[in-house]
């Protein structure tokens, strides 16, 4: 039914082009037109079919929480729980559509009844509605169009209204993660103290597990559970792993590109290590799991060491192969961006090219070069797979490399991985620890690309 | 020290310092190719299928059908074939005990009823005969043969037991054990049996959830970037859009699969596991990306180009359709691409919205359940059965060729279309 409603708006609007642009034609015969034939097309399209799509898009969206509501308005009054009330209407649903296996009581039979001619009534007056809007704003624009009214102006201001309501998908999106975050994460607070979270030494998310929606809430469950010091430690540490392998590599490869390199290597060699940018993290948490942690376990062996096979080396190792690339181009376009003129001032005076570079353009590149790194650590941070596959997901507060650790993002998936129940603070936990992330990694971002781009100002 | 030996010192300085900046490019290529070469030797034999030939004796009386007239095909339908196929692997050793039978059945996979009963379909002519039937190999022996599993370690250490070995020899002398192109690997969806798992419900679940999300993003960033390049006041709102794309490319995208699961699923009640709230959680994820890539490539447009359209008496619209558009379509389309072959290869998102559920039919539309290549990996990886690992180091090959192709694309369409403004 939907499918056909879209459809119909869609061919009538389309008609309507050719209907308008006709109609110009004709107009054209014994007036002078206001603008080209295909606008009073566009013109007519648009109001044929923008007033009623947008109709119908905002029925779809709210029928189904209207038809809800007047069904269960009926039992608003008995004082049922919220749980209790999602569990009724859902019987009610499977069971107008046949798919109810449960026991069958009058009341569900009745509601079920008024769902499906609810749900009759709703179909077939939006079906109604939506064509009379579309009659009537067709009507409306066809006698714009019938008196040669300006027609290219108004188009195009539709136009740069659907491009300015596309530059807003990003704000959306924006506002779409602190809304989904902080609404289930000021409901976790509501169970569990800020400072329990925050200051909390023990993180033990299987224990609050509430298998009913109407079972009650009792926080002394959780007291000493959802304790993030180990998660937010075991995140930095093996960030931190991370960018000890990172840094040297990429920011020497960085200078090595920028000032050494022939231009044949530069052409080859840089795309070529761009290439471990765009690997997918879950090809290198493979990697980690399958290759480098048991490598590291049996040189641990070798040594007379124990190394878990699990380890926070093994995720943090290859996760800052990951980063080089990041380090290594961001860093070489900054030191490039490095005035010659510096250079040529410290030849002069007799340095070496070494000396140069250490003495003179290290120093004048070192704040794009924070930033590179900034950026790379909100990579790691934020890097999921790698840490999921190749670390442990039991939260130790260690900082013995050798043994396994977790991080923020391992502990999200591990929260949601199969089925989640909202409204349970286990799940409410991994969007508290989400937002969190958030906060870290916008922090640093912005950090990062407000000196960037005071360093860049600088020297153009 | 004198004057010459403080020039030898710093010379020997410099000297080092290169050999540092050298050894480092040196690392990440070795990095590079380490991780190639291991994941190739490892996935290559997964594209090798080991199949047991073993003679059937499509006998009547086995399959209790009527020995004088051709068995039609409800007739074959309705048969048991696995009885008939336990039957049919005595004969591979006739003095078989009890237990001994199990193994031998243990050596085929568990579609051997299907496979005895498709040959005999397409081959009706072989009823009443004795004829050499294809049969896939278990993942144990497939393992055994491809030389991943060691023969040597003690019998409980091992997966396959001395019985099947000596029964697997005997047929590989004969000749009876045949390797090729594992097609199955391709046209199959996921199984619990690694000799079965293929990737077609991953591979369809990535398409579409790839053709979604380029469904939304690019239109929505094309748009986008125009506005901002063509149209929008330099204020302060716009700036805020500008700041807010900016810190959008930056935030982890496991943020999204939150995103996609708390208002996606949970708003909107859109179904789980779907390529349909996969590929919407990309677009968001990708759309930074494409607009920053398309206003890169408006601003490269001259201006001289608009000045010369509007001096025509186009109108501003006119002007950013009919020239500028067109004319930053290929740095478009080349950003777009990078975008979804980021898109392509990200897990964590698809994860938190429910699409690592395990699916073992090859979904028809978006809205069907589904796996992706990615999700795929990290599913196969983790499981426990050691005939997987040779299956994730294939979809890694098979991701990764994907990628390279579309990345090779993007570069193509820079070259080759994309004009140079002197």
């Amino acid at each position: 039914m939907n499918s056909v409603i879209f459809l119909t708006i869609v061919l009538l609007a389309l008609s309507s082009y050719f209907f308008g642009r006709k109609k110009a034609i004709l107009i054209q015969s014994n007036k002078r037109l206001t603008a080209l034939p295909k606008f009073y097309g566009y013109y007519l399209a648009i109001w044929c079919g923008a007033p009623a799509f947008l109709l119908y898009a905002l029925w779809s969206i709210f029928e189904p929480s209207i038809v809800r509501f007047f069904i269960l308005s009926d039992y608003s009054s008995q004082g049922l729980l919220e749980g209790e009330l999602n569990l009724f209407y859902e019987k009610v649903k499977s069971l107008s559509r046949n798919q109810y296996s449960g026991e069958l009581t009058a009341e569900l039979q009745r509601s079920a009844e008024k769902y499906l001619n609810f749900r009759d009534i709703a179909k077939w007056s939006k079906v109604v509605i939506v064509l009379s809007l579309l009659i009537a704003s067709t009507g409306y624009a066809y006698t714009k169009i019938s008196n040669n009214t300006k027609t290219r102006e108004p188009v195009e201001i539709f136009l740069k209204g659907v491009f300015f309501l596309s530059s807003l998908a990003a704000i959306l999106t924006t506002i779409g993660i602190i809304f989904s975050l902080l609404f289930q994460t000021i409901e976790f607070f509501q169970v569990i103290p800020l400072f329990d979270f925050v200051f909390g030494m023990h993180w033990y998310p299987a224990k609050a597990f509430v298998r009913d929606a109407s079972e009650t809430l009792d926080p002394s469950m959780y007291s000493d559970t959802f304790g993030a010091v180990p998660i937010f430690a075991g995140t930095f540490f093996i960030a931190l792993i991370a960018m000890c392998v990172a840094i040297p590599i990429g920011l020497l490869s960085g200078i090595y590109m920028a000032e050494y390199a022939s231009k044949r290597l530069r052409q080859y060699a840089k795309p070529v290590i761009e290439i471990l940018a765009g690997i997918p993290t879950v090809v290198y948490g493979f990697f980690a799991a399958l290759t480098v942690g048991p490598f590291l376990k049996d040189l641990g062996l070798s040594l007379g060491l124990e190394v878990s096979a699990e380890s926070a080396l093994a995720a943090g190792g290859v996760m800052g192969i990951m980063i080089i690339p990041f380090i290594s181009s961001l860093s070489d376009d900054v030191i490039t961006s490095v005035p010659q003129n510096l250079r040529d001032g410290s030849y002069a005076m007799g340095a070496t090219k070494s000396e140069t570079i250490k003495r003179v353009i290290f120093p004048a590149a070192l704040p794009g070069i924070v930033g590179s790194i900034l950026l790379g650590v909100s990579r790691a941070i934020g890097e999921t797979m790698i840490v999921v596959m190749a670390s442990g997901l039991a939260a130790n507060l260690t900082l013995n490399p050798l043994e396994s650790t977790s991080t923020i993002t391992a502990q999200i998936v591990v929260i949601l991985i199969g089925d989640q129940q909202f409204g349970d603070p286990k799940t409410q936990a991994a969007f508290a620890l989400g937002l969190s992330l958030f906060i870290v990694t916008l922090v640093l971002n912005i950090v990062a690309l407000s000196v960037v781009k005071k360093y860049r100002e600088k020297y153009e | 020290m004198n004057k010459e030996e403080r020039l030898i010192k710093r010379y020997k300085a410099e000297k080092r310092f290169q050999f540092y900046g050298k050894a480092a490019i040196f690392m990440a290529l070795l990095f590079l190719v380490v991780f190639l070469t291991k994941i190739f030797s490892t996935g290559y034999t997964a594209f090798q299928k080991t199949w047991l030939v073993i003679p059937v004796n499509y006998n009547a009386d086995l399959l209790y059908l009527d020995p004088d007239k051709k068995p039609t095909t409800e007739d074959i339908n309705d048969a048991d074939f696995y009885e008939f196929g336990i039957e049919t692997f005595i004969t591979l050793d006739p003095d078989a005990s009890e237990d001994q039978i199990m193994e031998l059945k243990k050596m085929f996979a568990f579609t051997f009823e299907r496979e005895l009963k498709y040959y005999l379909l397409d081959n009706p002519d072989s009823f009443g005969k004795t004829v050499d039937v294809k049969l896939t190999a278990s993942d144990d022996l497939d393992q055994v043969f491809k030389g991943n599993y060691p023969r040597d370690i003690p019998e409980n250490r091992r997966r396959a037991s001395d019985y099947q070995l000596k029964i697997f020899d005997k047929l590989n002398e004969d000749g009876r054990v045949i390797s090729e192109f594992n097609a199955s690997f391709f046209t199959n969806a996921d199984s619990r049996e690694a000799e079965l798992a293929g990737i077609a419900s991953s591979f369809m679940g990535s398409l579409f959830s790839i053709l979604v999300c380029l469904s939304i993003a690019f239109p929505v960033a094309l748009l986008a970037a125009v506005y901002l390049e063509e149209f929008a006041p330099k204020n302060r709102f716009t700036d805020f859009i500008e700041v807010n794309i900016n810190n959008l490319a930056a935030v982890p995208s496991i943020v999204f699969g939150l995103l996609g699961l708390g208002v996606l699923l949970a708003v909107f009640g859109l179904p789980r596991s779907t390529p349909l709230v996969g590929g919407i959680t990309l677009s968001l994820m990708t759309l930074p990306t494409i607009i920053i890539a398309a206003r890169a490539s408006l601003k490269a447009v001259p201006p001289s180009i608009r000045e010369a359209a509007l001096a025509m008496g186009a109108s501003r619209m006119q002007t950013t359709m009919h020239h500028t558009v067109p004319l930053a379509l290929p740095g478009t389309l080349s950003g777009t691409i990078i975008g979804l072959a980021q898109a392509l290869g990200e897990t964590a998102p698809l994860i938190l919205i429910g699409m690592v559920a395990f699916v073992n039919t090859i979904p028809g539309t978006p809205m069907d359940p589904a796996a992706s290549l990615p999700v795929q990996i990290y599913i196969w990886a983790e499981s426990a059965e050691r005939g997987f690992v040779e299956k994730v180091s294939a979809c890694i090959m098979v991701l990764l060729f994907f990628l390279i192709f579309m990345n090779l694309g993007a570069q193509l369409i820079r070259h080759k279309f994309e004009k140079k403004w002197n």
